[in-house]
């Protein structure tokens, strides 16, 4: 579809590699690029016969955005109709689009059942995860782009270094005051404490609180939400002891803290695993509020 | 991220129709706030006609509520501090830790309150102009 001007570029490096290599190399290699060419192309016709033939297809337009290749420096969206399955996700759309029709069409994702957080996009205006979002449930054609207020890398790939350090800044493991006396002994948590941070361990990091949130987007301080639940699923485990809770309290607490929080909540509404991160920030608020004011 | 450079449509802030409740929400209880401490300017410019006198107050005050506009206004007035007053219950319930999992309802119901006690006083407001 679009790739024709990185097969230039790659042709022009292959030229420009093979004058110091010998003659039969560069055959060769001209031999392999010409072969994938073929072979992209008959992808390509199989799938245009494959949405012929299917009963249903989806059309998913698809933001394009590649800031090193000239013309396509521009952002655009790209069509691709894709025969419809049932079961079908954004995600396998995505795939499908990528290895029929445009090799160089970019996204980030790995474990393709909600685990490994990686392919969090935008899909018809809304924070979602591609792999957990059924294609049936959209209205097409289903536009999908990358989480907005994040940094473009290329097509659906955004910069999530920001949000990694803002987990980063709440110490996001466990630090207990005081170690159990024996070498092999456990450190165990009651059932209750365990169903309070329940859904506060669930978080995959996949960034789509942060970027649903209108108050992160205008302060790039705040720490966000996905951070503040990590706070929150460390301060409220009792296993800690109540010198590393008052530390993490004071994190919190400060400035770009939990009190950035203005109760929208967005990041409850679009998070894939339902953590319900408003309450978390909440309760936070309270337990710093108590932690500072000891009339008693 | 604040500084990004523009995207088109991915940064577009006319997304309105995509809001969810607890957003509108938000919008709404900022925006009757700006209008009451609007009003209160206006309110402490009318009260303060009593320093020149009763005669004087009393016929700003009879001058105002002869005007259609004005009684329009107070009937926006009255909707706008009703909303604030009951979203604002909603907040302290939301900042408690009660019902966050029916936030979204809380909100339509304000609204509903809202709408019913305006409707309400609309023949009060606009007897007698």
């Amino acid at each position: 579809m679009s790739t024709q001007i990185e097969q230039e570029q790659a042709e022009e490096q292959a030229e420009a590699d093979a004058a110091a290599e010998t003659e039969e190399s560069h055959q060769e290699r001209r031999l392999s690029e010409k072969k994938a060419r073929a072979e992209a192309r008959e992808r390509e016709e199989q799938a245009r016969e494959e949405v012929r033939e299917a009963e249903d297809t989806v059309e998913i337009k698809v933001f394009r955005y590649d800031p090193e290749v000239e013309g396509k420096d521009e952002p655009r969206f790209d069509d691709f109709h894709v025969p419809f399955f049932k079961g079908m996700t954004v995600l396998d759309a995505l795939m499908y689009a990528r290895d029929h029709y445009d090799s160089s069409l970019t996204f980030r994702h790995s474990c393709r059942q909600a685990v490994c957080g990686s392919d969090a996009l935008f899909v018809n205006g809304q924070q979602r995860l591609g792999c957990k979002t059924q294609m049936a449930d959209l209205e097409g054609p289903v536009r999908i782009e990358p989480l907005p207020h994040q940094d473009v890398v290329k097509d659906l790939v955004v910069d999530m270094e920001h949000f990694y350090e803002q987990m980063h800044a709440v110490e996001p493991y466990f630090q207990p005051d005081e170690l159990p006396e024996g070498e092999l002994e456990e450190q165990r948590q009651s059932p209750e404490n365990r169903e309070k941070v329940k859904m506060s361990t669930r978080c995959i990091w996949c960034g789509a609180c942060m970027s649903s949130c209108n108050i992160a987007a205008g302060d790039n301080e705040y720490l966000g939400p996905a951070a503040i639940n990590k706070a929150y699923r460390f301060a409220m485990d009792e296993r800690e002891g109540e010198i590393k809770k008052e530390d993490r309290l004071e994190i919190i607490e400060q400035e770009h803290g939990v009190w950035r929080c203005q109760t929208q909540f967005s990041c409850t509404e679009v998070c894939p695993k339902d953590i319900p991160l408003t309450e978390h920030i909440q309760e936070l608020k309270r337990e710093a509020v108590k932690s500072n004011l000891k009339f008693w | 991220m604040s500084e990004t450079y523009d995207r088109g449509a991915v940064e577009d802030f006319g997304r309105w129709r995509e809001f969810k409740p607890g957003m509108w929400a938000w919008i709404f209880h900022k925006f009757t706030g700006w209008v009451l401490v609007g009003y209160l300017f206006t309110h402490i410019a009318v009260l303060s006609t009593a320093t020149g006198g009763d005669v004087l107050y009393t016929n700003t005050l009879q001058g105002l509520e002869e005007l259609l506009v004005v009684r329009v206004l107070e009937v926006g007035l009255l909707s706008v501090a009703v909303f604030h007053i009951l979203n604002g219950v909603r907040l302290l319930f939301v900042d408690l830790g009660f019902g966050l999992e029916n936030q979204d309802k809380s909100f339509y119901a304000s609204l509903v309150v809202t709408a019913a006690i305006v409707v309400a006083s609309v023949p009060t407001f606009l007897s007698g102009v």
